[in-house]
């Protein structure tokens, strides 16, 4: 697995004196989708957060170690975070179209990081729409809302709001966790499809979808990293006991 | 947490164990049969393995359950497929024992009596080799099972010295040519039963460590 897109060397976060991350070292391979594990506040969504630095939006959280994008230390004090965050764009859990037409959700983020001219929109939004798969269903209906079409039509377009940026990295904070398990299996196609051209980094409760959808797999516990893996070895023959009685579970 | 999962490994380990125990029984009274030239023991083997059969299906079933429902993974996944392999060797041990009691009934009404033969010496360290991988299996003890992989050098030894010496007394015309296929046929039949043996040893290193040791992987790496 190289080269490492992300990297972390003893990260650690707090949340005031709530020690969240603990001494984190991870690598996410580029192109692969990692996805993190655990019980409900181990951690994982603190962590998925630091890769787009969304916890600076916490007064309270202190980053300590370092992080490294590309390379690049996004803790750095020069670093553009607008930037950042058009690099490395995040889904969340729930889909969060902005109370606007389909075309202008695509062309939002275009507009304010003046990416494009506005006679390029109509092919940008052509081809962000058909990365999703959308195109097909929504071409008539490019100026409806946002906000009427179904939640799995939704997080698509939330995801196609994301590919348009050009990021490396795509975050996914349990993007299918409002979704039926039949529009969760299609994101979970579209996010193997993704994977031919995007990181993707996965938080999920659903330990079947981190299984079924990703290269590596990594299980947090009380803010520690416990064990970091190819997804095959984590759920056939895991090398932590933790681990073991995580996703059999006996525990969680 | 007492998980509903556990229920369900107990009743196939319960299932397996019955299993375990019919074909084991089954190999214990082809042997007596050979060695008592007991007619209707051999029948009585003939006759259990259709037990043995049907309960290999119930298993079998259960099996595909546990998967489609629960979704076993790490150490349950591994004892499920454990149990999938264990359960068609134990099937297959008891074919062997009906091959022996068929072999058994012919050899009766013969009149020669082979006792030169080492049959019960392979008899005898076949079955040791049965018991242990099993006992490794309901004790999940991978230092036995590594036990069992070891014997099964010397019963391939033993099958070749038995076809040697079977062929021998054939060309020197003092063995019928069907009684001695027979006595070859009740060889390999020990062999065979040994190797499954070995089989389910290799399946116990699999589920308590999850190392393959089969065809020796761990020395190739």
């Amino acid at each position: 697995m190289d080269p490492a897109i992300i990297q972390t060397r003893r990260l650690n976060l707090y949340y005031g004196n709530f020690h969240a991350l603990n001494d984190i070292d991870l690598d996410v391979g580029e192109r692969e989708i990692t996805a993190l594990i655990g019980p409900s506040g181990c951690g994982k969504s603190t962590l998925v957060r630091v890769f787009n630095r969304m916890n600076d939006l916490i007064d309270s959280a202190r980053v300590t170690g370092d992080v490294r994008v590309h390379g690049e230390n996004i803790y750095a004090p020069n670093v553009d975070l607008i930037s950042l965050r058009s690099r490395v764009g995040m889904v969340f859990q729930r889909p969060n179209p902005f109370p606007l037409s389909v075309r202008d959700n695509i062309t939002f983020g275009l507009e304010i990081h003046r990416r494009g001219s506005r006679k390029d929109f109509d092919a940008l939004v052509e081809d962000g729409l058909r990365s999703v798969l959308l195109w097909d269903d929504l071409k008539d209906r490019l100026q409806g809302s946002a906000l009427s079409l179904s939640l799995e039509q939704q997080q698509r377009l939330c995801i196609a709001r994301v590919l348009v940026m050009r990021p490396d990295i795509i975050l996914m904070d349990e993007p299918c966790s409002a979704l039926d398990p039949i529009a969760t299996l299609r994101i979970e196609e579209l996010m193997r499809e993704l994977k031919k051209n995007y990181t993707i980094v996965i938080v999920t409760h659903n330990m079947q979808q981190a299984a079924r959808v990703s290269d590596f797999t990594a299980f947090l516990y009380l803010g520690t990293l416990v064990e970091f893996g190819g997804t095959k070895q984590i759920f056939t023959a895991p090398a932590q006991q933790k681990t073991e009685e995580y996703i059999t579970g006996r525990f969680g | 947490m007492e998980r509903h999962f556990e229920k369900e490994i107990d009743s196939l380990k319960t299932m397996l164990m019955k299993m375990a125990s019919m074909a084991e029984e089954n190999f214990h009274n082809a042997i007596k049969a050979l060695t008592e030239r007991n007619r209707q023991l051999a029948a009585q083997v003939i006759e259990t393995d259709q037990r043995v059969d049907a309960l290999e299906l119930e298993i079998d079933n259960a099996v595909v359950d546990v998967l489609a429902l629960q979704k076993p993974v790490a150490s349950d996944l591994r004892l499920i497929v454990a149990a999938l392999k264990i359960n068609n060797d134990l099937e297959r041990i008891s074919d062997h024992a009906v091959n022996i009691a068929q072999s058994v009934l012919t050899l009766i009404e013969a009149s020669t009596v082979h006792t030169h033969l080492e049959i019960p010496k392979m008899a005898d360290t076949t079955r040791s080799m049965l018991r242990d991988a099993l006992d490794s299996f309901i004790h999940l003890d991978p230092e036995k099972a590594r036990t069992v992989l070891t014997r099964d050098d010397e019963i391939d030894d033993l099958n070749r010295s038995n076809a040697r010496q079977v062929i021998g007394w054939i060309q020197e015309k003092s063995l019928p040519v069907e009684e001695g296929l027979d006595l070859i046929r009740i060889s390999r039949n020990l062999e065979r039963v040994a190797d499954l043996s070995t089989n389910i040893a290799e399946e116990v290193v699999f589920l308590t460590q999850a190392r393959v040791v089969k065809h020796h992987a761990d020395e190739k790496k």
